[in-house]
Order: C-alpha cells, then structure tokens, then sequence
C-alpha cells in the first residue's frame, strides 16, 4: 500500500498541477468557455450528462470491443496459417502491411458506405485497424520457436498438431500480447473515427465519436472535453484488462510479466 | 569393461554405422566415411577440433539430418524410425518455460502418447527423485540455476526409457565443478539403466572420465583419426580424477588430439 502510494504520488502532483495551471490560466486570461472550459466546467457537465456519456461509453465500448475481439480471432488464425510456410508468408506479409500503412480515416468512410452506417460497420473499422499488429506479433512469435525445440519435438515424433498447441502456441504467447496491447488503445480510436463518419446518417444514438461531432458542432465544449475524457478512458480500461490478463498467463515463467517495475 | 551378453552368444552390434558421409548443400564434404560399430551399453564420446562434424554425427544418429550417403542401423533399425528408443540431449536445457519442472518431465511422454496422466506424474516424480530435484518439481525453469536445468533435462530423456542416449556438449556451459558432479552423476544414473551413449565433448578429461571408448575426428573432411579405448571398470568415482592411469590417458587422448589439430604430424595410434 506504502509503494502503491509512493507510485501513484508523483503521477498524482502532476496532474494536481495542471488542473491548477489550467483553472488559473482560464480565469486570468478570461479565456471564453467555448474555447477552453475550465476544469470545474467539464466536472460539472461530466455529473449532469452522466446518462448521456454512459449511453455514448457502452455504444463506443461494444463497437471497438467488438472489433477488437474479432481481430483477435482472425489475427491468431491468419498467424498460424503465416507460420505454416515461408512461401505464404513471403506472398502475402505485404499486403497485411497494406493495413498499417493506408489511413484509417481514409478507410473509413468506403467501409461506412460499403456496409451501411451501423454498429456493425463501425466495429469493422476497429477490426480493420486491430488486425496487423496482431497478425505480425503473434507470426514473429510462431516462427521463432529455437531450433533445439523443434528438434526435441522432433525426435519424439511429435504430430504438427501437438507442436503447434504444445510448442508454438505457448512460445507465441508472450509476442501476442505484445500486439493485445497494441491493439487494445487503437480499438478505441478505430471505434471513435468510424461514428466520426457514421454520424453523416444521424444514428439516433451514437457512440463517443458520433458525440463528440454533435458537441463539436453546437460548441458545447465542456462537453466535448467529457467525450475526450471518457474515450481515452474507455482505451485505457481495455489497456488495463489486457495488461492484468498478460500478468496472470505470463508471471509464472515469462521476464516481460516478471518485472514489477515499468522503467 | 561392461557386463557382457551371454558369454556363449556374441551379440551383433547395437549401432553400425557404414560409411556415413553427409554433404552441404554447397559441396562441403562435413563427414567423410564414418564406419562404427557400438555395442549395448557402450559409452562413446566423439572428440575434435571444432568443425569436424560431431554433432553432425549425432545429428545423422537421431535422423534430424538426412545422409548423404552411407548407412545407419540403431538397433536394426533407421533413424527415424529408431526414434522411441533413442533421446537426446542438446547443448541448452532446452525445458518449456512455461511448464513446470516436473511437467517438463512428462514431456516425452506425453508426446509418446501411451501413458495415463498418473503414470506419467509417477514417472516424472521418479525420474526427479533420482537426479535430486524432488524439491523443486513444481517450480519454472527460469528459477533454477544453470545445472539444475540441465538435471531436469537428463531426467526428461531417461523418463523414456531410451536405449539410446545423443547427448551434444550437455554441459559445456557449465562451470567445472558443476560438470564435474553431473558426469558422476550420469555414471550413476548409467548404473541402473545402461543406456548406450553417444557423447559429443570437448573435454578430453570429461570423455576419459566417462567413456568405454572415444573416438577422435579429425576436420576437412570429417573422418575417424584413431578410436581409444577406456579401460577403467565402473562404477567410477570422483577419485578416478586423480589416478595417475586416469591422468596418462588424459594426457594421451589430449596429443592425439593434437595431432589432428595440426596437419603436418602424423595421427598418433592408439
């Protein structure tokens, strides 16, 4: 408890002293609340709107969860497939590039008119987005298995089966998080930039990225502020789940889990 | 040296070799007609300058690398097809991070696939009993030291029951002491099960404190230079290090192994 305080501390005077800076800063420079609210304001919007930034958080977490898990189980598939031969990977590795390298923005709005503005296609943003960090970690993690284990498998006439469950899934475990991690913070921001585009169709209840554009728009910022906050929220409880999930699959043997400290 | 067979019947050799050669791909000749003949029970060590292709010879053994010509029999049988009396040993410990010590044991087991989770729990706890490490069954590999691991290794190829026994520098990265104590205790482990050893060193003390026979190899291309037998009884003891037979023969393998490391000398005869 000691340490968690002496861990949280700093953090904590950090953000003590912008919300001060920022409070004073607003009253001194008598910055108009439609430009910058002081933090009092969002506070107070965050309580009375609550209903509405619930509604908006559980729309927004179903969509890039919903992507996010999707991404998961394709990503894993097409990684095993990947690991399977050189040959597949050398053909197609530079067409799942394609994923990173073109712009979601750009991508959103085709997937949008392609498959209608819905919830669905909102969480096929994310997916979209998700998928290339899990398919490159989890391979990277597939086919670097050490040689000597393939060999003592080997020498046991190990089916392809059980040296994929036994050896290069669990080996992979550890670079699959790695892009669990990844992916979980993007999820939200897929998520968020898909509604940004949906919200042309005016769904009649939107997620934080249709919200957000409706605040935008009536310059409610106070409101806006409280979006932000909720959707970077949002990421980092999906960041935390994963983090604690990682923990308890990989403590017992792995370094990267093993160290308690994050320096 | 070792028990013999029935006095009256000489048995056939448990592992031939014939003329084993195997080629890279890009013409280099690594092994160049190996011809060995090796009785049940045997420990046989392979010694000499790196490069000579003995851990491809036991590679050929195991059948994780293809001959390119010649034959090998374990037991009448091909490599790959000797596989479920053979284990192997590699120069790591090479245990599953992720699982236990005692589930590391089980391994080749498991992947024989003919065994009851108990049966293989009660193989493994015996196996560990008999190296030392009751103690540490349910922890991770990366908790113990150096020589624990390669304890928990040794035990995970003896829970089979291998007839056959490849081990490539098992304990080259271990400190002397350590390599000491874990060579007496491969004897004592021999002692229950004679195991036929095939022993990649680079140890010339290591080999003769081992071995029934050692076999030296010279480079470029791999070939047999002289075969030296090891006369002492077993079982041996750590003092076996200070007799001075044990000495003169560790001084006679380590020039033989010298005059293959250097071209111009005649190999020594054994």
């Amino acid at each position: 408890m000691k340490k968690l305080l002496a861990q949280a501390g700093w953090p904590l005077a950090v953000l003590a002293a912008v919300l001060t800076a920022w409070h004073l800063g607003c009253r001194w420079f008598a910055i108009p609340a439609y430009v910058l609210p002081p933090p009092g304001a969002v506070a107070r919007v965050v309580i009375e709107r609550h209903d509405n930034l619930l509604g908006a958080f559980r729309i927004t977490a179903l969509e890039a969860g919903g992507g996010y898990l999707l991404s998961i189980v394709a990503g894993v598939l097409i990684a095993m497939f990947f690991a399977r031969s050189p040959l597949v990977r050398r053909s197609l590795y530079p067409y799942t590039i394609l994923l990173q390298t073109v712009p979601i923005v750009a991508i959103a709005p085709l997937i949008l008119m392609w498959f209608g503005s819905g919830l669905r296609s909102v969480m096929l943003v994310a997916f979209v987005i998700c998928l290339f960090p899990i398919i490159a970690n989890t391979t990277q993690g597939l086919i670097s298995v050490p040689r000597n284990l393939i060999d003592l498998f080997a020498m046991s006439n190990a089916s392809r089966w059980s040296q994929l469950v036994k050896l290069r899934l669990p080996h992979a475990l550890p670079s699959l998080f790695v892009g669990l991690r990844i992916s979980a913070g993007i999820s939200v921001i897929g998520a968020v930039t898909g509604e940004l585009f949906a919200s042309s169709n005016a769904v009649g209840e939107g997620g934080l990225g249709y919200s957000i554009t409706y605040a935008n728009s009536q310059l409610q910022t106070d409101y806006l502020f409280a979006l932000v906050l909720t959707a970077s929220l949002l990421g980092f409880l999906f960041f935390f789940t994963v983090s604690a999930l990682e923990w308890l699959c990989l403590h017992h043997w792995h370094e990267s889990a093993m160290r308690t400290d994050a320096d | 040296m070792n028990p013999a067979g029935p006095a009256d019947r000489p048995q056939p050799p448990y592992i031939v070799v014939d003329g084993a050669t195997k080629r890279w791909s890009n013409g280099v000749t690594v092994l160049d007609g190996i011809g060995l003949q090796v009785g049940r029970g045997e420990f046989l060590s392979l010694i000499g300058p790196s490069g000579c292709g003995k851990s491809t010879l036991l590679r050929l053994l195991a059948g994780l690398s293809p001959l390119s010509s010649g034959t090998v029999r374990l037991d009448g049988m091909a490599p790959e097809a000797a596989r479920e009396i053979m284990s192997f040993i590699f120069q790591d410990a090479t245990l599953l991070p992720w699982r236990t010590v005692r589930s590391n044991v089980e391994l080749g087991l498991e992947l024989a696939g003919n065994t009851t989770a108990g049966q293989r729990r009660e193989a493994a706890e015996a196996m560990l009993r008999l190296v030392g490490l009751s103690d540490v069954a349910g922890l991770y590999p990366r908790q113990l030291s150096g020589g624990m691991r390669m304890r928990v290794s040794i035990a995970r190829a003896l829970a089979t029951r291998p007839g056959i026994l490849l081990m490539d520098e098992p304990f080259g990265a271990l400190d002397e002491m350590t390599r000491d104590l874990l060579n007496e205790e491969l004897l004592r482990l021999r002692e229950n099960d004679r195991f036929t050893t095939f022993f990649v060193t680079h140890s010339v003390a290591e080999a003769v404190f081992l071995s029934t026979r050692i076999v030296v190899l010279r480079a470029k291309p791999g070939r047999i230079a002289c075969e030296i037998p090891v006369p002492f009884g077993f079982p041996r003891r750590a003092e076996l290090r200070s007799a001075p037979e044990y000495l003169r023969l560790v001084g006679e393998v380590g020039a033989a192994l010298r005059s293959v490391q250097q071209p111009s000398t005649t190999p020594h005869a054994p």
